[in-house]
């Protein structure tokens, strides 16, 4: 186990590597990118520039610096827009929020689709499982930019429960809305998944076998059933946490939640090139990790995966 | 090889035309079966007809601003017959049906466009590697899992930003993701007919590699390729809507269901009192989703061989 | 039916009835099957696929999947198994009535060790501690002879061949000690060399621990030596029962006949195989009268209509047909 880990992040590095050079070739290639820049940037910013890629100096070399400095020191450069501001420190404000609220919206569409997949699949045909196929359908047309508004709509104006955003220390009245719009399409893929995957694992054989066995159905659920169909739940898991961090941009710029997505989209609109590339460079990192976690959770489930 | 191309086709062709034949008007009965398919079918042309005959009987233009309107745009520019704004008008009081209507053509175009690519590229690509097989198919298959596990949305923002935003990078920055999720599926499909008996009598009359896989594999994957495509509409319209929310998709005076629905939605955090804002763009936008997936689902049951 | 015995049977089926709900109707699987069976005693159940031999036993366990029901009694001691609450149901299995499938592949969970199946069994029914059960789980390996089951206990089912899964499953069923084994085609997914083993075992674990067995096949070679009795079914009925030895020297039903005929014997190369012309019933229409009449070499206008009754001959044997018996015996003397 220990050495499929290694070889995993032995792949996993160049990746990410791959990816940092690439974004920043992209950057030099950009007509009227900030290098060769037809408008000019404000003189203190471009002494900032100069000063930390050498601009006097090769490509190659500046590559270099720029990947140097990531790696050793999570540092993305100045930003090109504020003298004042780094890349990374706009970063380390930011993610802390994108992560509580992320990782809610993360573990509330696993726990909760894993649930309504599985109660689906056992009370299948009755009236349950057509609610939860039912509630399926109706969600997935509802992605996180059509809910939002809804929510605030509803909780804010109608009823007066919720704030219609800020962060204010991440308190759950301000986690809560951002959770449910991130959440509820996910919930809906993850119960469609599992409600599928837990069918076909009740009508196999080995499950006939623990009933034969006179298990009691809790623990043939629990005990047998809930691995195999949990597997293409967990390869579901990857496209849903980029999903979620994607999601997080709309997120952050409707609830105004001031997390990294608010930068990435305002350093959109201003061109500010060293943020945006500093925060897809993070989340392609995050995604990476990410799946190299999925896979080891797989191995570990599977025994038939050698590693 | 222009030889044996000819002798190769009538070898080949038996099997194909009556139990094509059969397999689309069967499909087609099924479909029709389907009650929800084929009201979604109904709700799809309609939806259509709006999006591109709908202008015709606008009062306003999507640009013109009703001037009488400003300022008190939240008590009297709502939907109404008399002022000819069906929809109402937005913000800067312009007529909020004309601009639906070009939001709701260009969400779909973008959906069909990004679909379009899938088919093309996507079909291409996977029917490629599913038929050569071995490494070459090991490579092309890590090659798009490499590309799925990528944030796209971040990369494309990334282009718009770095390419400027045009319409044109949209079209291209979407259609570049579409088409991988087709790959795989359509190297699926490849696997199993290339074991069939009519291309192994082409490959046995020496028909070229390239032949066989356009006129033998690729015809018999349109069946899933064609159900796909669907599903893929309305992820495509979601993907747009999704930047052109963030404004960073269309521009002014273009306007998309996203963009439609960003702005409908701005009004909600202002207070709400201009909600027809949202929900005419919105109710289309769920109304057009919908109908995809019902469609493609119905399509599903009548074309995919696993239900068979 | 052979000997009588004072005391109840341990088994007693009577006219069990399985129906499943399908797209396209109804399916009539089992139709009206009674049986009885005593302490220690072994029974054949003998028919070709979908002759509803193994849903008679899922039945009787309780198994029969989602959109399947049953009707009529299964008594397990005096205790009707059909009515009874699924806690106490889950009491009789594994404990009192254990089964074993057919395709050893596939009836063990691929992503458990072998030891925790086998263990949560006795910790359930018999209140063991972990260590324990594993413990006794690897002496009931090592009585279905897996060498070095003790170092084997803890691998998964797919590092083990076809046979030895199979012999896994029979560890696994015995367990308990059961009064009854209910083996479902047990041999069927196996390589030829290994059925007669796994048969060889069977009978050595019956004669050890007096378990009665209901041995499900379609393979009449497997039932020969093994089974005292013999009961044929086709379309979800009884055609014949009886004890083996009668039913193999004097077949009284066309079917019968007809299986036996397709047995390939070794000394009597020359011949060539018969076999039953025609397929298998349609099991949601099933016809008014005998079910084997578009495939029986007797059949007689009237039996498309007239089901034959079920009655017992002198000798305690049973069968449904119209045909008289002599008719049916001088037929085989004919042909051989």
């Amino acid at each position: 186990m220990i050495t499929y880990i290694l070889r995993r992040l032995l792949v996993a590095i160049p990746t990410i590597l791959i990816l940092i050079v690439l974004s920043f070739m992209l950057m030099f290639a950009a007509p009227g990118g900030p290098f060769n820049s037809d408008k000019p940037l404000p003189a203190a910013v471009l002494a900032n520039i100069e000063a930390r890629y050498g601009l006097d100096q090769p490509y190659v070399v500046q590559i270099f610096n720029y990947v140097k400095n990531i790696v050793l020191h999570f540092d993305f450069g100045p930003s090109f827009k504020y003298r004042d501001q780094t890349v990374s420190g706009l970063i380390a404000q930011g993610f802390p929020v994108t992560l509580t609220y992320g990782s809610w919206a993360f573990a509330v569409s696993t726990v909760l689709g894993v649930a309504i997949g599985t109660v689906a699949a056992i009370r299948h045909n009755t009236w349950l499982d057509y609610l939860a196929v039912g509630s399926a359908i109706g969600a997935s047309v509802l992605p996180n930019f059509v809910l939002s508004p809804i929510l605030v709509l509803v909780f804010t104006i109608w009823l007066g429960w919720l704030p219609a955003g800020g962060w204010s220390n991440g308190g759950w009245e301000v986690v809560v809305m951002p959770v449910i719009a991130l959440a509820t399409t996910y919930v809906a893929s993850i119960a469609r998944i599992m409600r599928s995957s837990m069918l076909e694992v009740l009508g196999s054989g080995f499950i006939r076998t623990a009933r034969a066995k006179g298990l009691p159905m809790s623990r043939i659920i629990w005990r047998h059933a809930m691995k195999p169909a949990m597997l293409p739940v967990l390869s579901y898991l990857g496209p849903a946490f980029v999903g979620m961090i994607t999601g997080s941009v709309v997120i952050d710029i409707y609830f105004s939640t001031g997390g990294i997505g608010q930068y990435f989209v305002n350093s959109a609109l201003n061109r500010d090139y060293a943020v945006i590339m500093g925060v897809t460079i993070l989340v392609g990192v995050l995604t990476i990790l990410f799946n190299l976690l999925v896979d080891i959770l797989y191995a570990w489930i599977d025994p038939k995966i050698r590693y | 090889m222009a030889v044996t191309d000819p002798t190769a086709t009538p070898l080949a062709a038996p099997a194909r035309p009556d139990k094509g034949r059969s397999l689309w008007t069967d499909a087609r009965r099924r479909f029709f079966r389907n009650k929800a398919a084929v009201v979604a079918l109904v709700v799809l042309v309609l939806i259509a007809l709006f999006a591109f005959f709908g202008g015709l009987v606008a009062r306003y233009d999507r640009e013109t601003v009703d001037f009488t309107l400003m300022g008190v745009n939240a008590r009297n520019g709502g939907p109404s017959l008399a002022t000819g704004h069906y929809f109402g008008v937005d913000d800067s009081g312009r007529d909020l049906y004309a601009r639906t209507v070009q939001g709701t053509r260009l969400s779909l175009m973008i959906g069909l466009v990004g679909s379009l690519v899938a088919v093309l590229v996507g079909t291409l690509y996977g029917a490629i590697s599913g038929y050569i097989g071995g490494r070459t198919d090991g490579v092309m298959m890590r090659i798009v899992d490499i590309l799925l596990s990528i944030p796209f949305m971040f990369v494309l923002i990334l282009m718009l930003v770095m390419f400027g935003r045009s319409l044109l990078m949209l079209f291209i920055g979407i259609g570049l993701t579409s088409w991988l999720g087709m790959a795989r599926i359509a190297r699926g499909q490849t696997l199993s007919i290339k074991n069939k008996e009519f291309v192994e009598a082409a490959i046995a009359t020496g028909v070229k590699r390239s032949a066989i896989i356009l006129r033998h594999v690729v015809p018999n994957l349109l069946g899933v390729v064609i159900v796909y495509a669907t599903l893929l509409i309305p992820d495509m319209i979601i993907y747009e809507s999704f930047i052109s929310f963030l404004g960073l998709g269309v521009q002014e005076p273009n306007t998309s269901l996203g963009a439609l629905i960003s702005q409908g939605a701005r009004q909600i955090l202002s207070g709400g009192e201009a909600a027809w804002q949202l929900w005419f763009p919105l109710g289309f936008f769920v109304a057009t989703l919908f109908a995809f997936y019902f469609v493609g689902d119905g399509l599903r049951d009548a074309l995919d061989p696993k239900d068979r | 039916m052979g000997d009588v015995t004072t005391s109840a049977p341990l088994l007693e089926v009577e006219d069990l009835r399985v129906t499943f709900r399908t797209g396209d109707g109804q399916v009539n699987a089992v139709n009206g099957v009674s049986f009885a069976l005593d302490e220690g005693e072994t029974l054949a159940i003998v028919g070709e696929s979908g002759s509803g031999k193994s849903q008679t036993a899922y039945a009787a366990m309780g198994l029969l999947a989602r959109n399947g029901s049953a009707t009529g009694t299964v008594r397990y001691r005096g205790r009707n198994l059909l009515e009874l609450p699924q806690r106490e149901l889950n009491g009789i299995r594994s404990q009192e009535i254990a089964m074993i499938f057919q395709d050893p592949m596939t009836s063990l969970n691929p992503y458990m060790r072998v030891s925790d199946q086998m263990a949560e069994v006795l910790m359930l029914h018999k209140g063991m501690g972990k260590r324990q059960a594993v413990e006794e789980a690897a002496r009931m390996l090592d009585a279905v002879r897996i060498p070095d089951a003790r170092a084997r206990i803890g691998m998964y089912p797919h590092e083990f061949s076809g046979g030895m899964r199979q012999r896994i499953m029979i560890a696994m069923a015995l367990l308990c000690r059961p009064k009854l084994l209910i083996a479902d085609e047990p041999t069927t997914a196996l390589d030829v060399t290994v059925q007669a083993q796994i048969m060889r075992l069977l009978g050595e674990i019956r004669k050890d621990l007096g378990t009665a067995v209901i041995l499900i096949t379609h393979d009449l070679g497997v039932v020969a030596g093994f089974c005292e009795r013999t009961l044929v079914m086709y379309g979800g009925q009884i055609m014949e029962e009886g004890r083996t030895e009668a039913i193999f020297a004097t077949p009284t039903h066309p079917y019968t006949l007809g299986l036996l005929s397709a047995v390939p014997r070794i000394d009597r190369e020359d011949e060539a195989l018969l076999t039953i012309a025609g397929e298998p019933p349609d099991m949601s229409r099933l016809p008014p009268g005998c079910p084997f009449f578009p495939r029986c070499a007797f059949a007689r206008p009237e039996n498309e209509t007239i089901r034959p009754p079920l009655v017992t001959l002198p000798d305690g044997r049973r069968r449904a047909c119209h045909v008289p018996v002599e008719e049916i015996l001088a037929r085989k003397e004919a042909a051989q």
